[in-house]
């Protein structure tokens, strides 16, 4: 605790703490676990976020992974996938997980929200077609149920199919027979989780304390 | 003409109430003199009055100088008495009866009348009534009832808390848990040192008369006044619908504060006996309180984990599940009590144990029995609470003390409100999602005294600040339940503070609260942070490889989430559509969006599938009506011990199922089934189908509508359904095959399916 006391305030941290809204003391942190998982070196590659053990039993790891190296997630209005990334893409996936400041507007908060959403909803469109087709919503659900064997799948087909009329009942209401609904736009997304308050979940607690010394 | 109908009726049904109540005053009343006048007669001749018995009596009396057989054959000669009154050895019961009966009918005329119900909450106009009751008992001179230890704690209290525990919306609260135990347990300390203290201060004011109350009574009424009461909260919240946050707050603090209060309440009633205070007693005090809460919540999570082991069992004694559940309970409750141990942890803690595990493993109408039977005893319970409340105010000596009252109210407001401001601003740096302003307010105002404050009070034993501090109990809980009940409404409209959100659970939102379960236990890993969501993640790990393998029978065990949720909603949309007829709206209602939609399109591909003949068809459809047939004549059967159904079928006409059955049937082929495109089973189904069947299949005639289904009608079935998607027959066929799957679905709702997720209380399962 002593030695992170008396980092000096770096001027690369200066930038990345204006761009992210992170405290020099988290970044700090990060940087130091970002170190650790990359083994000292400058990048990250997938094979990196492999190795965390408490990782490789969540259903939805490769998506989680796969998050890190999607150039939607950098802010840059870019497309594709990279393989490898350096600490600022790292720190700029990471800050979609900030919670939203106490003293924030309504029109900062609603924007907090779609920047979650949009996260969200990257991580569903894998190919990046601007829409979540059936297939790749039956393909999140199928995740999920990735535990459960056989059973799951089957039933996976249809809890994504329900789900998808559900969507397009509420999002396009009335369709005749030969109209077909194409997949969920953002828009659509937005409206399915508007009660959802993703602001006030989809939050880590990047508290100011040295937590590398606890887990691997 | 008809609102004034109406007001009569409920004023007549007060009246009727109050009347009822009278008589058995005046009853009571009369037997008394005649059992006199009888005692005056002959000695020890227990029985009530009558006209017959005391003529006999006196012809008794005139003729004792006779000989004993004129006697006798005086004695024989007597008619028989037809008709005798003997009210005593049914007093009590009839009294309880005639107590709850008015209650309910009170609570009857509230509604009645809409327009006081909107601005008063209920609990306010119970206590009107309940002071009235006992304004006419003590006119008539009876001593009237009083809301006793023994009668609050062991009888009304018990069915509210576990109506609380069990439907306790777990994710919130366990989300909250360090907010609200910090409410609970500081904010309960700070209230109660701080009442008790400046009480003290206040009786030190010279022309008060309060010289003789020390230190340590004052302490003591500290914290019996300083509690949030769970009754009061609940009565009053219930009707003003905030946002869950804010109700989970303020409701978990009511029900955790209970351990401070009794470890204060019986530290202080000791060292008042002691007279001194050391270190050491202090010290204990604080160990007192870990072994309280804590030992409560031990005996309810053994008791909770009986109670599911118990469950697992139950496959062939429906009848008696639901009553697991309440003795369980009701024994976790009174073991803690016996050990002076916190009794509502207890009992919250079994419940909220005992909850996923029982509801995986009973029957459907078990989980309506206990959800109505818990909401109605609690119901009951909280109206006589109040009511008696009303009459114990009339009935129990008073000792007013004006410094006293208004200084213990004023002082009761300023702590609270101190004390919710000062906490927050401690909680708040450890919270993600921060109180404001208005959510301080409305957990400040929404502390209500209640009737765990005045039955404490009633087992002070120094009679004469015993009154005292009664009085003053009183008023600060009339003073609560009133002004702030009675406001917090239009204030929480005023604030514009965040409702409860209406909206059902959707599909898609489970999803997704799974999805970000996943994610954010993920994104922890990465971090290197062991956090909330890690522990969480870790707990339901452990708690599906081992906990439920041993706790719930059978395959229901190994079924993750977020099946059993998507098939509640099947099972809730099937009973929907059929309980409301054929002109149900499934709950996507104002769209005709279908899986046709949805579907991508796919070139149309030549395949070759096997036609089926026109005899064939004839074939399957002569089963299909066979199985029809079959399924109807079961669910005639009924009996105590089979649970089987039903009495619905008997209301419904034949010809009114069957085209609701086939309005269903058609509904369901579009939002369920995947479409003809695909060589899919529609194995959907299958998933509900194992457990409930074995409680269902009685009879072996019927082969087919076993989860072994002879594989070949299944294929024939979807390959017809394959064929075209547009042919009169394959529409008619697959509505008959849907349509039985779905009539099968409905028997099986109606039999033994497993349990319905519920709309009001209950909040999403532990995940």
């Amino acid at each position: 605790m002593g030695a992170l006391q008396s980092l000096p305030a770096q001027p690369e941290y200066i930038d990345l703490a204006q761009k992210t809204g992170f405290s020099f003391e988290q970044i700090a942190i990060l940087h130091k676990r970002f170190k650790q998982l990359s083994r000292d070196e400058e990048t990250l590659r997938r094979e990196n976020f492999s190795q965390i053990p408490d990782l490789a039993c969540n259903p939805i790891r490769t998506q989680i992974i796969e998050a890190f190296f999607d150039k939607r997630n950098y802010h840059q209005n870019d497309v594709g996938m990279v393989e490898e990334i350096g600490f600022k893409e790292f720190l700029v996936v990471m800050s979609h997980f900030r919670p939203p400041s106490h003293r924030m507007t309504e029109e900062q908060r609603e924007n907090v929200r779609t920047e979650k959403l949009r996260f969200l909803f990257n991580m569903h469109d894998t190919d990046n077609d601007g829409t979540i087709t059936l297939e790749e919503y039956r393909h999140v659900v199928e995740e999920l149920l990735s535990r459960s064997g056989a059973l799951g799948k089957e039933t996976a087909k249809g809890i994504a199919d329900a789900a998808m009329l559900e969507v397009a009942s509420i999002s396009v209401g009335h369709m005749e027979p030969d109209e077909f609904y194409e997949g969920i736009t953002f828009e659509h997304f937005l409206k399915l989780l508007k009660g959802f308050e993703i602001e006030s979940r989809m939050n880590i607690r990047f508290l100011n304390m040295d937590t590398s010394t606890l887990c691997k | 003409m008809a609102v004034f109908l109406r007001r009569s009726s409920s004023r007549a049904a007060v009246t009727i109430g109050v009347l009822l109540l009278t008589t058995s005053f005046f009853i009571p009343g009369a037997s008394s003199d005649n059992r006199d006048a009888a005692r005056g007669g002959s000695n020890g001749t227990r029985g009530g009055p009558g006209q017959v018995l005391q003529v006999e009596k006196e012809q008794r009396n005139s003729s004792v100088h006779q000989e004993t057989h004129t006697n006798s054959s005086a004695d024989h000669k007597k008619p028989f008495p037809v008709l005798s009154f003997n009210y005593d050895h049914v007093r009590t019961p009839f009294e309880i009866s005639l107590w709850i009966l008015l209650a309910l009918l009170m609570k009857l005329g509230f509604h009645i009348i809409p327009r006081v119900s909107h601005v008063v909450p209920e609990s306010c106009l119970l206590i009107v009534v309940g002071l009235l009751v006992g304004g006419i008992i003590k006119a008539i001179g009876e001593k009237a009832p009083v809301l006793g230890y023994e009668l609050f704690f062991f009888y009304l209290l018990p069915p509210i808390i576990l109506d609380a525990g069990y439907f306790l919306p777990t994710r919130h609260f366990m989300d909250n848990i360090g907010t609200i135990l910090v409410f609970a347990v500081v904010g309960t300390l700070w209230n109660a040192f701080f009442v008790g203290g400046m009480m003290y201060g206040v009786c030190q004011i010279e022309g008060a008369q309060l010289a003789t109350v020390d230190l340590l009574s004052c302490l003591l009424f500290g914290s019996i006044v300083s509690a949030v009461d769970p009754v009061a909260v609940l009565a009053v919240f219930e009707e003003i619908h905030i946002n869950e946050l804010l109700h989970i707050l303020v409701f978990g603090e009511s029900l955790l504060n209970d351990a401070v209060t009794v470890v204060l309440y019986h530290l202080f009633e000791e060292f008042s006996h002691a007279g001194t205070v050391t270190v050491v007693d202090a010290f204990l005090g604080v160990v007192c309180f870990f072994v309280v809460s804590l030992g409560g919540i031990l005996f309810g999570a053994i008791y909770g984990l009986l109670g599911a082991f118990t469950s697992r069992f139950t496959s062939h004694t429906r009848v008696i599940e639901p009553l697991f559940v309440f003795l369980y309970s009701y024994m976790a409750y009174l073991s803690a009590e016996v050990f002076h141990l916190s009794g509502i942890m207890s009992l919250i803690a079994c419940g909220v144990v005992m909850r996923p595990y029982v509801e995986a493993n009973i029957s459907h109408k078990s989980y309506t029995t206990i959800k109505y039977f818990l909401k109605m005893w609690s119901s009951v319970s909280e109206t006589l609470i109040f009511i008696f409340l009303g009459v114990s105010t009339v009935a129990g000596p008073h000792a007013w003390n004006w410094t006293f009252v208004v200084f213990t109210v004023l002082v009761c407001l300023v702590s609270r409100v101190l004390g919710v401001i000062g906490l927050t601003f401690l909680i708040n740096k450890f919270r993600i999602v921060k109180l404001t302003k208005k959510d301080q307010f409305i957990v400040a105002y929404g502390g209500l005294r209640g009737a765990i404050a005045f039955s404490l009070g009633f087992l002070v034993t120094d009679s004469q600040m015993k009154n005292m501090f009664l009085t003053a109990i009183i008023t600060v809980i009339f003073f609560t339940v009133f002004v702030q009940g009675m406001t917090i409404r239009p204030l929480v409209e005023l604030l514009a503070v965040k409702k409860k959100k209406e909206s059902k659970r959707s599909i898609n939102e489970e999803i997704h609260t799974q999805f970000l379960d996943h994610l954010l236990t993920g994104i922890e890993d990465i971090c290197g942070h062991y956090g909330h969501h890690h522990w969480k993640d870790k707990m339901n790990r452990f708690n599906k490889t081992y906990v439920k393998r041993w706790l719930i029978a059978g395959e229901r065990s190994t079924e993750p989430q977020l099946i059993s949720f998507y098939n509640k909603l099947e099972m809730k949309q099937a009973i929907m559509q059929v309980e409301s007829g054929s002109s149900a709206k499934l709950p996507t209602p104002e769209s005709s969006v279908s899986m046709q939609n949805v579907q991508p399109k796919e070139p149309v591909r030549q395949r070759a599938i096997p036609s089926i003949s026109k005899s064939r068809e004839q074939e399957i459809r002569k089963m299909l009506r066979a199985n029809l047939q079959k399924t109807r004549q079961r669910l005639r059967s009924y009996s105590r011990h089979d649970l089987l159904i039903e009495p619905f079928e008997d209301h419904v006409s034949e010809a009114r199922l069957r085209k609701q059955r086939a309005e269903m049937g058609r509904r369901m082929s579009h939002y369920l089934t995947v479409p003809a495109n695909r060589q899919e089973v529609p194995s959907v189904r299958k998933v509900c189908f194992e457990p409930e069947h074995q409680v269902f299949t009685y009879d072996t005639e019927c082969p087919n509508i076993q989860t072994s289904r002879p594989p070949d009608t299944v294929r024939l079935l979807t390959e017809s359904h394959q064929r075209t998607n547009q042919s009169a027959e394959l529409q008619e066929l697959s509505a008959k095959e849907t349509d039985i799957e779905d009539q099968q679905k409905v028997s099986r709702c109606f039999s033994d399916p497993g349990p319905k997720s519920d709309q009001d209380r209950d909040g999403s399962s532990t995940s």
